[in-house]
């Protein structure tokens, strides 16, 4: 016979109290994507060509700079929020899922920060 | 886990492998593929950003052969997930959950992220041709 109480025994083991957070900012997320993926998949459409004077020129004007700021940072989010459902899936032991997980975190808020950082560079002109 | 022999889910191994868990799949599997070509996206952005001389190693790559390649792959890879993406969306708002409309709404997803992903690179090799 176990001498923990019925309290401790569940403790810990319920509700991570997180709720439908992860899965309504997916949601959230994926309807912003809409309009700014679209957009981005346009400009680069209807640009004569893709070389730098063009793409430079293209990303110069605010609001090309504005929304593409607005597309890598929603698009970093969402792709951390599915990578992390993925991770949590498929990698059980408990080290190697933390390590991934904060292995994840660290490489998106990089990769994002880059890529938000270079259109500020072109926006600015520095 | 307690070593009680309950039942886990879904039995992949006894499966039947049918639209909607192979489409399922296909938005995981287009998803990841999208977070690497974010890397890619960011790895250009941040090429403009330093200068001719980081431009062009960066759009000589993304022009070679598997560059081209994985360009194409992340245009079917975008244009399946949005498309299957509004199908997830209109399921969470509640619709379009009969049988019929699922492998319509499905199908759909499939022909059309194939049509576009068409219709993008016939406009490019058009505007590279003229």
């Amino acid at each position: 016979m176990s001498l923990q109480s019925p309290l401790g025994r569940v403790l810990g083991l319920g509700s991570a109290k997180e709720g439908t957070g992860h899965w309504w900012a997916q949601r959230v997320s994926a309807v912003a994507l809409i309009p700014l993926t679209l957009w981005f998949m346009f400009s680069l459409l209807s640009l004569p060509a893709l070389d730098y004077a063009t793409v430079r020129a293209w990303l110069s004007f605010p609001m090309s700079g504005f929304l593409g700021v607005l597309l890598v940072a929603v698009s970093t989010y969402h792709s951390y929020l599915g990578t992390t459902e993925v991770i949590e899936d498929y990698v059980h032991s408990a080290g190697m899922k933390v390590l991934s997980l904060l292995l994840l975190r660290f490489v998106h808020v990089l990769v994002g920060g880059a890529g938000i950082f270079a259109i500020m560079r072109v926006a600015f002109g520095s | 886990m307690p070593a009680r022999g309950r039942p886990t889910s879904p039995h992949l191994g006894i499966y039947r492998w049918q639209i909607g868990n192979s489409l399922s799949i296909l938005h995981r599997l287009t998803g990841v593929a999208l977070a690497l070509g974010l890397l890619a996206l960011c790895y250009w952005l941040v090429a403009l950003a330093g200068g001719e001389q980081f431009y062009a190693p960066a759009a000589k790559l993304f022009a070679s052969p598997l560059g081209l390649f994985a360009l194409v792959g992340w245009t079917f890879a975008f244009l399946y997930h949005l498309l299957n993406g509004v199908r997830h969306l209109f399921w969470d708002a509640g619709y379009g959950f009969e049988r019929a409309q699922r492998h319509v709404s499905g199908w759909f997803a499939v022909v059309g992220s194939i049509a576009l992903t068409l219709s993008v690179w016939g406009l490019i090799w058009a505007g590279h041709r003229s």
